[in-house]
């Protein structure tokens, strides 16, 4: 109980003086699961409203396959974006491995298929009411798909943020593609499990903290814009 | 602030504006719907002509709102044909209000222009319609409120004032007071009749049969996905010539 007691003055130490080391590693974090939730919203948005609004074949097993890749064990899309770009790998020339650069490429292919399926619900249901009325104002499907992200956009911002929390959260991919190496490719969770094992509790404890702060955070964020849009915007 | 619009069936044209093809009459040729195993209509001949009001009468499962997806392109007939103005394409010069209004995210104005917008309507032209649409609906001082915080009846009147803007050749209405209450209902009423005194069509499904009354021209009475009698509304009301339609206003 006094580790504990005494690990938690020294983390909050080291957040109140805003340690150069511990910031590293914190701002480290935020860009890597910020670019992989930037990216994989870039592919999954669209994705899952074609598969809403579109007529294709395969749509169906699409969704299928969304809903289960949802499930993604984090260590083994580690290992296969290690396999791609380790020195021998298809992608190896590109030299990116243990770099962020892998550590953001994992995190978006964890978090496509979220940010995909669960689009492709809302966006699902929008089209269920709207749809006659969009095909009456004539509306091309590739039109009526837009008009529909747009307006479900602060539903849409719930599933950024289950994609985003996903990402930052993840301990498994990160650390095999980006190697855990101190000072360039450390985060909260790698840094967190590693400081843990060492017995070095205060710099994981601080950690901890700071990344359910974040995550608490942004959550409700979320919550107070959904409850603000629905007041302003029904 | 005025603005010039084209009227329904070509009166009042100003002689330097395009003629724009006419998408009336409308023509159904022994049209049938079926889904599936079931019969939603079978075998509709009749006529649309321009300025015309006709309400479309019967009973729940008639087939109404049916025949008004058909009749505006939204429902692709599975036997029979339909033209609009002797083309097979749906023309763009129609409007649709449903039973409950669809608005998008946005302001009252901005579910207007965005209608426009998809008809090709931009810039001043259509700020004018936007002003002249919300004025006719007594919207006006709603014009930036968010469309889908207003009262039922508010948005049905955002959603005639998005058709009135279109300035259609012909107006579909499903059941376009049925959620409403007394006070909204007249006043939807009293639009769709300023919508028509400027040369709109009106077809209109309903199975409140005062309401039709008050409205129609013409009564088109819909038995079991059958044209079961088509008349003029006095004639209807007076003397139903089938017994079937005889029957359907006893029961109501």
């Amino acid at each position: 109980m006094n580790t504990f007691i005494d690990s938690l003055s020294v983390a909050a130490g080291l957040v109140a003086h805003l340690d150069p080391r511990f910031l590293a590693i914190v701002e480290l974090s935020l860009r890597v699961s910020l670019m992989a939730t930037v990216i994989a919203a870039a592919i999954g948005l669209p994705l899952g409203a074609a598969i809403a609004v579109g007529r294709f074949p395969g749509r169906q097993a699409l969704t299928i396959v969304l809903n289960a890749l949802m499930g993604l064990p984090p260590v083994v899309v580690g290992l296969v974006v290690y396999l791609l770009l380790s020195r021998a790998g298809p992608l190896g020339s590109f030299g990116v491995l243990f770099t962020p650069t892998a550590m953001v490429i994992a995190q978006t292919i964890l978090i496509v298929p979220i940010i995909a399926a669960l689009s492709r619900q809302i966006v699902s249901d929008a089209w269920a009411e709207y749809r006659e009325q969009l095909q009456s104002l004539g509306a091309s499907t590739m039109r009526a798909a837009l008009t529909l992200l747009w307006d479900t956009r602060y539903s849409l911002t719930t599933v950024l943020l289950a994609g985003f929390g996903r990402a930052i959260a993840e301990v498994g991919a990160v650390m095999i593609v980006g190697g855990n190496i101190d000072g360039v490719t450390r985060v909260m969770t790698t840094t967190i499990a590693l400081e843990t094992s060492k017995g070095d509790l205060p710099l994981a404890l601080a950690l901890g903290v700071v990344l359910v702060t974040i995550v608490l955070t942004m959550n409700a964020g979320a919550h107070a814009t959904r409850e603000w849009a629905r007041a302003r915007f029904g | 602030m005025r603005v010039r619009t084209p009227r329904g069936n070509g009166r009042g044209r100003a002689l330097d504006e395009p003629v724009a093809p006419t998408g009336l009459p409308i023509v159904c040729d022994t049209v049938g719907v079926r889904r599936d195993t079931t019969r939603l209509l079978a075998d509709i001949s009749t006529t649309f002509a321009a300025g015309t009001r006709t309400v479309i009468v019967g009973a729940n499962g008639a087939g109404k709102s049916t025949l008004l997806r058909v009749l505006h392109g939204l429902v692709i007939p599975t036997s029979g044909s339909i033209a609009w103005g002797g083309r097979a394409q749906r023309p763009k010069r129609q409007a649709m209000v449903f039973q409950r209004p669809v608005l998008l995210r946005r302001s009252a104005a901005a579910n207007i222009r965005y209608a426009l917008d998809l008809a090709g309507i931009h810039g001043a032209e259509a700020d004018a319609r936007i002003h002249e649409a919300l004025a006719e609906v007594g919207l006006l001082p709603l014009a930036d409120r968010a469309a889908r915080v207003l009262s039922g009846g508010e948005q049905q009147r955002v959603a005639l004032a998005r058709a009135w803007a279109l300035a259609p050749e012909v107006l579909f209405l499903d059941e376009p007071t049925a959620s409403l209450d007394p006070a909204a209902m007249r006043a939807v009423e009293h639009i769709i009749r300023d919508i028509h005194a400027r040369g709109t069509a009106i077809v209109m499904a309903s199975h409140n049969l005062a309401q039709a009354r008050r409205l129609a021209d013409d009564i088109l009475f819909l038995h079991d996905g059958q044209l079961a009698e088509r008349t003029s509304s006095s004639s209807f009301f007076s003397r139903p010539a089938t017994a079937l339609a005889r029957a359907f206003l006893e029961d109501e």
